[in-house]
């Protein structure tokens, strides 16, 4: 067991993780923190996107260890209450999502791309998207959430 | 589904076959049990008989799955062993601390080569033949005073259906004897009868809880892992819990397609059609499941939109040492409609007339419903040159004509095809029944409770829609109930896209039943006749007939009720049965090949579908949206492919090609209705029909742009690498 300390959705926590213990459970088993989705073990899918330190990784292929230190944000850290994070409330308005298990893989990638790129094109918002699958919406309304929010200002 | 608490729960763990085809020696666990607190299950531990296959007419009952192999593993992926242990990384290190010592046999991993009959499945029951439908009489005259006949080979490739959620399930016994499973599924309630039919348990024994379903797409019907996990959970008496990996996943949940399809097509060189053969030859997979028994919708569907005067369907079906093969969105019909609509552009080549032109020539009329097909189908509605004439003007038909006619001429590297397809589909396809209640809650709202399963479809908005629409609530006074067997008293599922018409209908019809109550309960309120009682629907409030200021709101009705203890009177349930409906539509998809490297970019894809009325045009735009990705998925880029020793070399999604955002464009869907007369909401379903409508039109379009070529035909998915092979191929 390796002792770990990091910040979660802005709170501190500390823990004891086996050494082979990926980010992804680690957030979901011991933290709780089920609104991180696992859909493939080969990094293809992108469901269990989170932010490490503002940049969006694939948290079934970080090691809990390797976030140590690290400030780590999940879908549960975006709303502030009731109110949704304009990415979030992107998604709800274009009906963005049908099954909603990759929703919050797409939504963390999604405020990561905005973070980079405030104005995407569609290509952009395509090409940027890429390692994020869904097998629901044909992506389509997915496209339209993400320029929604970017004219939202998200 | 994995977010479930479940307190203790133990974890499954299933140890597969890594051969397609072996006898099983012997099962080693001691290096494996040897861990802390695993245990190792094998079928001589099982007392229990074969899953499926299921009571389909003309299916072989000797080619079921045993629940663990028994001494012969048919596929990899075939469970041999089970491991129990406290949590997951134990279970996946105990299951690879089992040793297996296998007898390798000869695998047969081709349909056609397991239609020999040289490598057999079953020794015992003497063939691989699963199934046969249609007729294998030969009339000789079919193609009779044809002055032109055309065939072809479509392949309408395996695909695993991928839905993003990996199946999981728990169970726990219950203080009382009853056995509670959660399930990742489509059909809690005919997963319950299964699951006691298996296990020889009373149903009323069993419980089942479809939780929030990370999408399914025909494949999380019950399977053999379910049953295993609720045998394992009364045996254990302990909550048990299993998750499959996605690299489990590709192998273990059954996969769709699978079928080589042979036509013939004849007609006169005005472009009628007079005559069609169709020859399915299916991949059933390693045993005989719902895939067995798929071709016959193939056979139903033959005839597409057109009026074809005589048809002949013939099909095999055949087990082979792969993955079973099972419903995947469409299940059937988008093998008809792959290829007629292959077989009809072949023809206008040979022609050389215009593919919508051919296709004109041969609509079944708008005028002519409800029509039968000379494949027997019974057509309810339909306007299918409508559709298609709306398609060509959508996507700028003549424009791109022109277009492709100017790169033609400058032999452009980057040719431009255009793909027509014209389909129709059927849901509710064996004319079932739903359920639906509704039920008035004390504050005034109303609670449907179906029969019917979401697991992404949005029936919770759509049904709540219905039901407000009649009772005059506000949608947000309506809450949609579903997926538990102890709630909701009987129900069918969700699958075969029939959710809103059966569903919706049978939730409608409770409404009105309440409606007809709390006219009875007003009518007692206020001392008048029901027959005098009516509901303004605009505001929610029931009154008296050419008297609005005596009357009721619901939410004082249902407050008076309760004070009075008759609330339970404003409750109703009904039953909805009808007969199959028929989607139809027409895409036109663009798209540029390069012709030297064959690489395809579909640019376009219009879509108009009509499945009838719409309840909610948003959420039959999205089914849509992600139907037409899957029908893409299908013409340029999936493939679940073996070696010929049955390996699968496309087991993970690094290896398949599931397309992302990047690999497709925008959809432009073109909204078109034509009620049914059907049910009474005129709607028929919607969850296929773009999946079904898609494949061929971007098919058609990528040997469209190759034409000139002397490309008749590419081989799906008409990626890169099969437009190169066909281009070598027509120059040599």
């Amino acid at each position: 067991m390796t002792r770990i300390a990091l910040t979660v959705n802005g709170s501190r926590c500390e823990a004891d993780v086996e050494p082979r213990q990926l980010l992804v459970y680690f957030l979901r088993d011991q933290l709780g923190l089920k609104g991180t989705n696992v859909g493939c073990d080969t990094t293809s899918c992108g469901a269990c996107t989170v932010l490490v330190d503002g940049e969006s990784v694939k948290s079934c292929t970080v090691f809990a260890v390797q976030a140590d230190g690290c400030e780590v944000t999940t879908v549960e850290g975006l709303a502030q209450g009731d109110e949704l994070h304009p990415v979030q409330q992107a998604f709800h308005e274009q009906h963005a999502l049908q099954c909603g298990y990759c929703t919050p893989g797409f939504v963390m990638a999604t405020i990561s791309l905005l973070k980079e790129n405030p104005n995407p094109s569609e290509v952009e918002i395509r090409d940027g998207l890429e390692g994020n699958l869904c097998r629901c919406t044909g992506y389509h309304n997915i496209v339209k959430a993400v320029q929604a929010a970017a004219r939202a200002g998200a | 589904m994995e977010n479930l608490a479940l307190e203790g729960a133990l974890t499954v763990t299933f140890v597969r076959s890594l051969f397609a085809h072996a006898n099983i020696v012997d099962v080693d666990a001691t290096a494996a049990e040897a861990l802390p607190n695993v245990q190792v299950l094998t079928a001589a531990d099982m007392d229990l008989g074969v899953f499926g296959p299921p009571p389909f007419p003309g299916v072989n009952p000797g080619m079921g799955r045993p629940l663990l192999a028994v001494d012969r593993v048919r596929f990899v992926g075939d469970i041999i062993a089970i491991v129990i242990s406290d949590d997951r990384a134990t279970g996946a290190d105990a299951a690879e601390l089992v040793s297996v010592d296998y007898d390798p046999l000869p695998a047969v991993v081709s349909p056609y080569e397991a239609a020999k009959d040289e490598v057999l499945l079953f020794p015992e029951v003497g063939t691989n033949v699963a199934a046969r439908f249609g007729s294998p009489e030969h009339d000789e005259k079919l193609f009779g005073g044809c002055d032109v006949a055309v065939s072809g080979t479509l392949v309408s490739q395996r695909m695993a259906p991928c839905p993003l959620e990996p199946r999981s399930a728990a169970a726990e016994l219950g203080p009382d004897g009853r056995i509670t499973a959660w399930l990742s599924t489509q059909t809690p309630h005919q997963d319950r009868m299964v699951l006691a039919g298996t296990l020889g348990l009373d149903p009323a024994q069993v419980r089942v809880v479809g939780p929030d379903v990370g999408g399914g797409f025909g494949a999380k019907m019950l399977n053999v892992e379910e049953v295993l996990v609720v045998w394992l959970a009364r045996r254990l008496g302990r909550p048990v819990r299993w998750t499959e990996t996605r690299s489990e996943s590709m192998v273990a949940l059954p996969h769709g397609r699978a079928a080589r399809l042979e036509f013939t097509l004849g007609g006169m060189r005005d472009g009628k059609v007079l005559a069609y053969r169709l020859e399915v030859l299916q991949d059933c997979g390693a045993y005989a499941v719902l895939g067995a028994f798929l071709p016959n919708l193939t056979g139903l569907m033959a005839s597409g939109v057109y009026a074809i005067p005589r048809i002949e369907f013939e099909s095999r079906s055949v087990v082979t040492n792969t993955t079973p093969i099972s419903a995947f969105r469409g299940a059937g019909r988008p093998e008809a409609s792959q290829v007629i609509e292959r077989a009809i552009d072949t023809f206008a080549a040979e022609l050389g007339m215009d593919p919508a032109e051919v296709r004109r020539r041969n609509f079944i009329p708008a005028d002519a419903f409800p029509h039968t097909t000379a494949s027997h189908a019974v057509y309810d509605s339909g306007d299918y040159e409508g559709a298609l004439e709306l398609a060509l003007r959508s996507v700028g038909y003549d424009e791109l004509r022109d277009e492709q006619r100017h790169r033609r001429e400058q032999a452009a590297t980057t040719q431009l095809g255009i793909g027509i397809s014209c389909y129709v589909e059927i849901t509710n396809g064996i004319a079932e029944s739903e359920f639906g209640e509704v039920e008035i809650t004390p504050d005034g709202g109303a609670i449907v409770r179906t029969g019917s399963f979401s697991h992404g479809q949005g029936h919770e908005t759509t049904f709540a829609m219905i039901a407000a629409e009649r009772l005059g609530l506000p949608v947000e006074k309506v809450t949609v109930h579903k997926g538990d067997t102890d709630e909701i008293a009987k129900g069918t599922g969700t699958y075969g896209s029939k959710s809103t018409q059966i569903g919706g209908a049978a939730a409608r019809l409770a409404a009105d039943d309440v409606l007809e109550l709390a006219k009875q309960l007003v009518a007692d309120y206020l001392e008048a006749s029901p027959a005098d009682i009516v509901l303004d629907p605009a505001v929610g409030r029931l009154h008296v007939a050419g008297d609005p200021s005596i009357g009721i709101s619901w939410a004082d009705l249902a407050s008076r009720a309760s004070a009075d203890e008759r609330l339970a009177e404003l409750k109703a349930e009904h039953e909805f049965q009808a007969a199959p409906t028929f989607p139809f539509g027409a895409h036109v998809a663009v798209v540029e090949v390069d012709t030297e490297t064959g690489r395809v970019e579909l640019r376009r894809l219009v879509a108009v579908d009509d499945a009838g009325t719409l309840i909610n045009p948003l959420i039959a735009e999205g089914q849509v949206h992600g139907g037409i990705a899957t029908g893409v998925a299908q013409a340029l880029y999936e493939n679940f492919v073996y070696d010929d020793d049955g390996n699968p070399l496309t087991g993970t999604f690094v290896g398949y090609a599931f397309p992302s955002s990047a690999d497709l464009p925008s959809w432009e869907a073109v909204e078109m209705e034509t009620p049914t007369p059907l049910n009474a909401l005129g709607a028929k379903g919607i969850g296929e029909s773009g999946t079904i409508g898609a494949t061929p039109a971007v098919h058609n379009a990528v040997v469209d742009a190759l034409t000139p070529f002397g490309v008749r035909n590419v081989d799906l998915p008409a990626n890169g690498e099969n437009v190169w092979r066909a281009l070598r191929e027509a120059k040599a």
